[in-house]
């Protein structure tokens, strides 16, 4: 069990819980009808369990952990590409440590390391950009994933290399965007979810717009939170208190960050340099329209897929092209929609750890089946 | 892998490429600025903190909340391996594996 002495102001967060109490019971909502309010970055999942809200806040708030990890969907067909690509003869292939890990059907990247494959972790796509400076006879690819966080990043350093005239960069693009998922699950008779935590992140890049057809065409509320542990209580209060009070908006809890309109340069940059693709591919939740990016054709030169064939690059229109069955006995993507708990997953915590993980959902800090892993004591009810 | 850290401008390095250095408790790092950088020279930012994600200052934030988010990543046990990974970029990218 937690406590709220872990809190940097434990007597705020008491009464943030008490408010909450209620005006969670103003909702009418009960242990047996609680209210499903889903936290849709996978780092407020991380927060919720290392604090342990979920068994802080009243029993009548079920969180439901939303697909916001980028690792925790990114399809097995395109680690597959990765390691295609990686196992190239004079191919340097740079990633993000997060992506090391994420198993495809012919094992990870770490794995395929590990067979001679010169793949090196980087801590910014910038750096791959240095090494193909260094290594001017290598072709170096930079594996750029990640929501709308990190797409400024990739685009900003391809309009660099595009600059410097790089010949032997590109960028093996997965980016992927937080509303259409969110439209996809809102859209799914299966999902009852009564509101939603924002990602902070994301929101400082692109600003609150974009979640606003949640709350007109959908009638939810939305509340973009910040990823302290006193952040997300005040969010939820925030959605409790709309729910209880029969309004569905877009408010904004993170303001000290997250401007109404976004970072104006970051969207700049991504408008500049990435074209949405007609649908792309996630773990567990199919293929879902207009959910990814890819490089314009101006930036053709830098695009991995066209240099060196491989995914949508292979002449693929679809990802259901490329769909490939999960692991056996894996229930990934009922727990990426939030239907399943991981416990319920047969695997969880026997084959699947976070040492020797099976599925997505288990490599990533982030990931929902990892945070239940890693702070199981919270969970002895 | 969205969080991110503060850190604070220290000088710049490259003006045409929006490059500056940023001090990220105590691990100096080259940073893109371009998502900071206001309207007049990019001069101006020297000595304000931001919020540094994968190489790229994405945010201007006040010296309070500065403090307040590198408690919070380092109580979520996200600061220590974020300034690890600014500090080993440099062996990393030689192929080490951190
Ligand atoms: S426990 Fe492993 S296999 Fe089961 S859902 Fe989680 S990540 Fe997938």
């Amino acid at each position: 069990m937690k406590y709220t002495d872990e809190f940097r102001d434990p007597i705020k967060a008491k009464s943030l819980l008490a408010a909450i109490e209620t005006q969670v019971a103003h909702t009418g909502a009960t242990t047996d009808k609680p209210l499903h309010i889903m936290e849709i970055c996978g780092g407020h999942t991380h927060a919720i369990f290392r604090y342990g809200l979920d068994k802080l806040t009243p029993d009548a708030i079920e969180f439901i952990h939303g697909p916001g990890c980028p690792v925790c969907v990114l399809p097995m067909s395109r680690v597959d590409d990765c390691l295609d690509i990686a196992e190239r003869p004079n191919v340097i292939f740079t990633t993000f440590g997060d992506a090391m890990r994420v198993p495809g059907t012919r094992g990870s990247l770490i794995q395929a390391k590990a067979r001679g494959a010169d793949i090196r972790m980087v801590y910014s796509p910038l750096d791959a950009l240095e090494l193909a400076r260094r290594h001017p006879d290598k072709e170096v690819v930079f594996f750029g994933l990640g929501f709308e966080t990190t797409m400024p990043s990739t685009a900003l350093t391809l309009q660099q290399a595009a600059r410097e005239s790089r010949t032997n960069f590109s960028l093996f693009c997965n980016h992927i965007l937080v509303p259409p998922p969110i439209k996809a699950l809102l859209d799914d008779p299966d999902m009852a979810l009564d509101g939603f935590v924002g990602p902070g992140h994301v929101s400082m890049v692109i600003g609150t717009a974009p979640y606003d057809f949640i709350a007109r065409d959908y009638g939810k509320p939305l509340v973009v939170a910040g990823f302290e542990p006193l952040d997300l209580l005040q969010a939820v209060l925030m959605v409790v208190t709309q729910i209880a009070e029969g309004r569905a908006e877009i408010e904004n809890q993170y303001a000290r960050i997250v401007p109404k309109d976004g970072n104006p340069a970051a969207l700049a940059a991504i408008a500049d340099v990435y074209t949405p693709r007609d649908a792309f591919d996630w773990r567990g939740l199919g293929e879902i329209d207009k959910s990814g990016v890819k490089i314009r054709p101006a930036y053709a030169a830098f695009d991995a897929e066209e240099k060196f064939g491989v995914g949508y690059g292979a002449g693929k229109t679809s990802g259901r092209e490329m769909a490939l069955p999960e692991m056996e006995g894996c229930l990934c993507g009922e727990v990426v929609k939030g239907k399943l708990k991981p416990w319920a997953c047969p695997k969880f915590g026997a084959e699947c750890t976070p040492d020797t993980p099976l599925g997505a959902l288990m490599v990533s800090s982030e990931g929902a089946c990892a945070a239940y892993h890693l702070y199981a004591d919270t969970l002895t009810v | 892998m969205c969080l991110g850290i503060p850190g604070q401008v220290v000088e710049i390095t490259d003006a045409a490429s929006m490059m500056g250095m940023v001090d990220v408790s105590g691990v100096r790092r080259a940073v893109n600025l371009a998502c900071v950088a206001g309207d007049g020279p990019l001069e101006e930012v020297i000595g304000h903190w931001v919020l540094v994600h994968v190489g790229f200052a994405m945010s201007r934030i006040d010296p309070e909340e500065a403090a307040a988010t590198l408690k919070a990543l380092e109580d979520l046990g996200e600061a220590m391996a974020e300034i690890e990974a600014i500090r080993g970029a440099d062996r990393m990218m030689e192929g080490e594996t951190p």
